[in-house]
């Protein structure tokens, strides 16, 4: 049973689709208050390759996602300072994040400035519950042969659900994000809450572009995450900004990127060119995208009214 | 205090002095980077113009490394000019190149006279079509057509990939045991390779000036046509065309397939300009597309500026790859890249608003007059 096609691929949904979901979840964050940062991609890559340097170094996992994690809030700060103090284009500002960040950029002039390209990693997060767990039918795999970064996105998940829809603080920010000028009214520095969110966002990001290089890979290559941060952007319209159903879109994708791997390892359809199945991912976000996107939609299904639009006071 | 006031007045002298001081700037950020890291700064930006502009061939080669970012840049900034961020321009290129290949295997070696034009028109075609895809998607069902292009960049360098290394295509070639094993394109044909022209000791490719000519022509198209003036309307007020009761779907339709056909002439100009094959390697390794995007930006989305920058950037593009090694990360280029962008964006700021230093009254000054 636990070798069927269907159980590899749902396994492989879960793992493929962890990256997506951290990304997913803190760009929600961020555009819940109002910030589009479309950089999701190259704060992934930074922070895989900080991630994948801080286990080099410090041979502690936890630590290494920690580096990740302030490493894509240091990126999301540069989009923070160009559209919330500066004003900037939201849309073309977060290009330029991906540009300077991303796989032609800083990801790949640190990773050979420090040398970690064709290093095996000193260690890789893995499955740890007890064997019996792991093996257990259909369930084992898919859900217990996981590493402890499933389950935290879980605690995630949770979290940020909590945040939004119970706290006093996540009232605010879902005030910043629809009316900034009457959060701003009710006394809500707007400017604070975005930059807040903006790098906690970051912070999301890089911790899933380390779930590539310290765990799903495990290594350092240029342009390791191979468009998943664009993916994770796509996956937050596709959850109609809630968390939980981030939770759901994350495994959708991510079965689309399981797919190619769990089909070639196991021989499935080798007539079938190799790069039908690698462009899957792609295709079908394009399709999701339209499906959800149609037109008069958005508002109605959770769209932050502010998003994408600076706030500037005096011009209110 | 810094207050940020609204200018009523954009002089002119600003939006040339802002996009040279955002270079400036992001020179000085990239050294600090450089510092960082533990490279010399000025021994590494010497290296890096040498490489670029300091001698005949290295000119030669920044020309061959402008060429297509002519193409890719006009491609944003005439979408981006109507706020349309078509960022599919690297799939739109290999799309171009693609079906310019075919044009010119398929009329085989008798006249440039016709190769030359049939490839422009096919690499057109190919950069229109899936610049399309987005676009009726924007124009009929609002996706958004940031992630939609972006996404048909991957599905467009799988697909130009298995032309070549997993089938046995009409581009491939298959002529010989040894193009069996190490699979490459079909080399094109002579009628198919684009004349060059001499300026001294310049070597000029028909896709540079066939560039500045679509540059010409944009320029014209977007500055003294009713076609132009709504584009820019809807560009600056979406709601403002509406009121005027412009069409913005026939809009979002034409500019792209605009900026497809021309990304598109842009992968055809590698072809015959510079490969003569379709080489998948080459074409997905050099992220014309998104290079691009800042030249588009860094020229404010004006044609002629994109042909400058396209040429100062190609440089810097054509020293990467030169000096290529231990000593001169590859991410280099494109960390300078991003910091020039970040820094128009910021300098976009000081167009459009103007920092003026106030000292804050204190309470007991301000109520003094009173």
């Amino acid at each position: 049973m636990n070798n069927s096609v269907l159980v590899v691929v749902l396994a492989s949904a879960v793992t493929y689709g962890t990256p997506l979901l951290y990304a997913a979840l803190g760009e929600l964050l961020t555009e819940r208050s109002g910030v589009l940062n479309l950089g999701v991609e190259g704060m992934m890559l930074v922070g895989a390759v900080m991630g994948f340097w801080g286990v080099q170094q410090t041979g502690s996992l936890w630590l290494a996602v920690l580096i990740a994690a302030i490493a894509g809030s240091a990126m999301a700060l540069i989009h923070a300072f160009l559209v919330v103090t500066l004003r900037a284009n939201q849309i073309v500002s977060g290009l330029a994040l991906t540009i300077f960040a991303g796989a032609l950029g800083l990801s790949s002039y640190l990773g050979n400035d420090l040398n970690l390209a064709d290093q095996p990693a000193r260690h890789n997060f893995a499955p740890f519950l007890p064997k019996s767990w792991q093996n257990a039918e259909i369930v084992g795999p898919i859900f217990f042969k996981q590493s402890s970064l499933v389950y935290l996105s879980w605690v995630l998940v949770a979290l940020v659900a909590l945040y939004l829809n119970r706290t006093r603080l996540g009232l605010n920010v879902r005030a910043v994000g629809e009316s900034p000028e009457s959060a701003d009214a009710m006394g809500i520095n707007v400017a604070a809450y975005r930059y807040a969110h903006t790098l906690v966002g970051g912070a999301f990001a890089g911790v899933g572009g380390a779930c590539f290089s310290l765990w799903i890979t495990p290594q350092w290559v240029d342009g390791l995450t191979a468009g998943a941060g664009w993916i994770a952007i796509a996956l937050v319209i596709f959850a109609f900004w809630r968390p939980t159903l981030c939770l759901v879109g994350a495994y959708f994708f991510g079965a689309y990127s399981g797919i190619p791997f769990a089909f070639q390892a196991r021989g499935i359809l080798t007539g079938i060119p190799p790069e039908l199945f690698q462009s899957l991912p792609y295709l079908a976000t394009i399709f999701v995208l339209v499906l959800v996107s149609s037109a008069g939609a958005r508002r109605h299904l959770g769209a932050p009214a502010a998003l994408g639009t600076p706030y500037v006071r005096e011009e209110r | 205090m810094i207050r940020i006031e609204r200018r009523l007045v954009q002089p002119k002298w600003l939006s040339v002095a802002v996009p040279v001081g955002s270079l400036l700037a992001a020179f000085v950020l990239m050294g600090i980077v450089l510092l960082f890291t533990h490279h010399p700064p000025l021994h590494t930006f010497d290296r890096l113009l040498r490489a670029a502009f300091g001698s005949e061939q290295a000119l030669n080669d920044s020309l061959v490394s402008a060429t297509p970012l002519i193409f890719t840049g006009l491609c944003a900034a005439v979408a981006f000019r109507m706020q349309l961020f078509n960022i599919g321009g690297e799939g739109q290129l290999y799309a171009g190149a693609i079906l310019g290949a075919a044009a010119g295997i398929a009329l085989g070696d008798h006249t440039s006279w016709l190769s030359v034009p049939a490839m422009i028109v096919a690499g057109a075609v190919g950069g229109a079509a899936l610049a399309l895809v987005p676009a009726v998607l924007r124009a009929y069902f609002s996706t958004n057509e940031i992630i939609t292009s972006l996404m048909l960049n991957y599905v467009g360098a799988l697909v130009v990939t298995y032309l070549i290394f997993d089938s046995e295509s009409y581009w491939r070639d298959t002529s010989s045991p040894t193009a069996k094993v190490f699979p490459q394109g079909k080399p094109l044909p002579d009628a198919a390779s684009w004349p060059v022209s001499h300026v001294g000791s310049l070597v000029i490719p028909f896709g540079l000036l066939l560039g500045i000519v679509i540059a010409t022509f944009v320029w014209l198209l977007y500055g003294r046509t009713r076609f132009g003036f709504e584009v820019q309307v809807i560009g600056d007020s979406q709601r403002a065309a509406a009121y005027a009761g412009m069409r913005t779907r026939r809009k979002i339709l034409a500019v792209m397939a605009l900026s497809g056909a021309i990304a598109g002439i842009g992968g055809a100009s590698q072809d015959g300009d510079f490969r003569h094959t379709l080489d998948p390697r080459g074409l997905t390794a050099a992220a014309y597309g998104y290079t691009g995007i800042v030249i588009a930006a860094l020229a404010r989305y004006n044609p002629f500026a994109v042909c400058l920058v396209a040429f100062l950037l190609g440089g810097l593009q054509n020293a990467g790859f030169t000096l290529q090694g231990a000593d001169f990360p590859s991410g280099l280029v494109g960390v300078l890249q991003g910091l020039i962008l970040f820094c128009a964006l910021g300098g976009e700021l000081l167009i459009r608003y103007r920092l003026r230093f106030v000292r804050t009254p204190r309470a007991s000054e301000a109520e003094a007059p009173a």
